[in-house]
């Protein structure tokens, strides 16, 4: 992968969090403690400063330079959960990973977050969107399509990791803040990746 | 008072306090001060990096440093993010820190003051951390 290309991907993820602040704010003021989408835009403002320095290293360090920032400037658990999933993907992938390199990493990753949030799927969190966009990278389906249908499928869920858990049944019947962000990213990461090609 | 035992104030565990608000985590920091007095390391933070609701790992980094005690240091949190992101200070912390920093599942302001009158008193790393969790609900 080349440096245009990791450039255009930090532009598409930064853009996608700017675009949806308000609506990632608004989910997460239904069930959490209102604050994903500044988190989310003020991290990836962070990037996107950055995206200089960033996008000039091989995809692993990248990665591991974007985890790094997400971590320092989210502000909420989001932080550490991102940014550990993009430092794992750092250390799983080389510089220039294939489809099923990075179903691969994304399994390892899947790992990481599970131990830093203490969750697991069907709890109403990201990864309830990190799991079948690993699984639609293994079986050659779409992950937008695989992404959207699983952040859609939150919705009904009780939450039992999270600020959103404190309500019990009044979490049912909002989409997960962190699975719509999730979604997001998959979605940028995708077009990117396709108009970049 | 300096006869009672030879531990210098730094001998015993540090105390960081983690809120997502910056005043919360004062607050306690002060009701700690004023009932514990100066015997432990203490140091707090609160607040995201852009100074709202939240916390920050740089932060909390700056204030493990400042309540940096060989003993250890026993941290305080309050909801999920506070916990989440001390952790991931914790992990980066040099090796040689980072067996001795632990995260209280206790109350931030029960948990800080009963963690520093123990602390006080020269206890380990662990007992401090123990009496903290005695707060918490089962």
């Amino acid at each position: 992968m080349d440096e245009t290309k990791r450039r255009a991907l930090i532009i598409a993820m930064a853009k996608s969090m700017t675009d949806h602040a308000e609506e990632l704010t608004a989910l997460d003021q239904a069930i959490g403690d209102g604050d994903h989408g500044l988190n989310m835009k003020r991290g990836f403002d962070a990037v996107q400063a950055d995206k200089d320095v960033i996008a000039g290293k091989a995809l692993p360090d990248a990665l591991k330079a974007l985890g790094t920032t997400l971590v320092m400037k989210v502000g909420g658990a989001s932080g550490p959960l991102y940014g550990t999933l993009a430092m794992a993907l750092g250390k799983e992938l080389s510089a220039d990973p294939s489809r099923a390199d990075l179903a691969r990493a994304l399994r390892s990753a899947i790992v990481a977050v599970k131990a830093r949030g203490k969750s697991e799927s069907g709890q109403k969190t990201m990864l309830d969107v990190l799991e079948p966009v690993a699984a639609a990278l293994e079986t050659g389906a779409d992950p937008v399509a695989a992404a959207d249908a699983a952040a859609e499928a939150t919705v009904p869920m009780k939450a039992i990791r999270g600020r959103a858990s404190f309500l019990g049944d009044r979490s049912i019947g909002h989409m997960d803040p962190g699975a719509r962000s999730s979604a997001l990213l998959v979605a940028a990461i995708s077009k990117a990746l396709d108009t970049t090609a | 008072m300096s006869g009672q035992n030879k531990r210098e104030p730094n001998g015993n565990v540090g105390i960081v306090i983690v809120s997502h608000s910056p005043d919360v985590a004062k607050g306690t920091a002060e009701m700690v001060r004023q009932m514990v007095g100066e015997e432990v390391p203490l140091a707090f933070c609160g607040g995201n990096p852009d100074g709202g609701l939240g916390t920050s790992v740089e932060a909390i980094l700056a204030a493990i440093d400042r309540a940096w005690s060989d003993a250890g240091v026993a941290i305080l949190v309050d909801l999920g993010g506070a916990e989440t992101n001390s952790e991931m200070a914790i992990e980066m912390q040099p090796e040689e820190r980072a067996g001795k920093i632990v995260v209280c599942n206790a109350p931030i302001v029960e948990g800080a003051v009963i963690a520093a009158t123990e602390a006080s008193g020269g206890a380990s790393l662990d007992t401090v951390r123990r009496t903290a969790e005695e707060l918490s609900p089962a």
